[in-house]
């Protein structure tokens, strides 16, 4: 039987992997990908202690990180758009409107 | 033991390329496989309920969503990775380390899974996985104990929904501009 920490260092690996994919991408489509990673790496764990620890509220959570996840893209895919109408880029080194 | 090696394998190989690819119509196919991957990982745990919602609102929406705005924006351009791409990934590597470090000396005292007849033994809501399955109990939860974040996870959806209306309208966001 796989040990519980197996999991743990599955979701950290993911995790870590959507951070760095945060840090070093340009790509604004990407860095939302990213993050969709990151949920999706949570929602791993969540999964993994529901069935160590024999408790469904772990499910009914990823259930909650699931609608959270879907209102963001579509937000987030608006607001990508809305970019895009006004400098044609999705670049996010060009997007420096609020810098001071 | 096997499935999970190769679900996890898979999953990590694809959550590699989302990051590492360029062209973002690849980073969103290879996303697609780690959820189906991420599917069968949830049913090795016994969430057959979440692996079914998994496909149908990751890979069935969220990802058709994805693509579609790729594709109506028709990013031909190949764009590079940050200027701190090495810091980044260090840094990474660095927390990974410290998070494998962290779990390898827990000691995690949680019981192992028990088999059928075990699980049967214990409590009732346990057994009570076995005995309605797993769609029934978490919709029987849903709508006892957890009713009302249930009601405002369905705000949520209606506020972007609302929000994503506004934002994509167009005139609305230019008109404030000009005043």
């Amino acid at each position: 039987m796989v040990p519980l920490s197996y999991y743990m260092m599955l979701s950290a690996i993911v995790f870590l992997t959507g951070l760095v994919g945060v840090l070093i991408r340009r790509n604004i489509i990407i860095l939302l990908l990213s993050i969709e990673l990151m949920l999706n790496a949570t929602n791993i764990n969540f999964v993994a202690f529901s069935y160590y620890l024999h408790d469904p509220a772990g499910q009914v959570f990823v259930f909650f990180a699931l609608t959270v996840a879907a209102a963001e893209v579509a937000v987030g895919l608006a607001i990508i758009l809305a970019l895009y109408r006004g400098k044609a880029t999705v670049n996010i080194e060009e997007f420096n409107l609020m810098k001071g | 033991m096997f499935s999970f090696f190769y679900f996890g394998t898979i999953i990590v190989l694809a959550a590699f390329l989302v990051v590492a690819l360029r062209n973002p119509v690849y980073s969103v196919i290879a996303l697609l496989i780690m959820f189906f991957h991420m599917a069968g990982l949830f049913i090795t745990l016994h969430a057959e309920f979440l692996a079914a919602v998994q496909i149908i609102v990751y890979a069935g929406a969220i990802l058709v969503l994805y693509l579609f705005v790729v594709m109506l924006l028709n990013l031909k351009r190949d764009d590079s990775y940050q200027r701190q791409l090495w810091l980044g990934v260090g840094l990474g590597g660095v927390a990974l380390a410290e998070v494998i470090s962290l779990v390898i000396s827990a000691h995690l005292t949680v019981s192992p899974p028990l088999n059928e007849a075990g699980r049967l033994a214990t409590s009732a809501q346990t057994a009570g996985v076995v005995a309605q399955g797993n769609t029934e109990l978490i919709g029987a939860l849903l709508y006892t104990k957890y009713l009302f974040p249930f009601e405002l996870a369905s705000l949520i959806l209606l506020v972007a929904m609302i929000g994503a209306i506004l934002l994509t309208k167009k005139g609305i966001l230019e008109a404030k501009g000009d005043s």
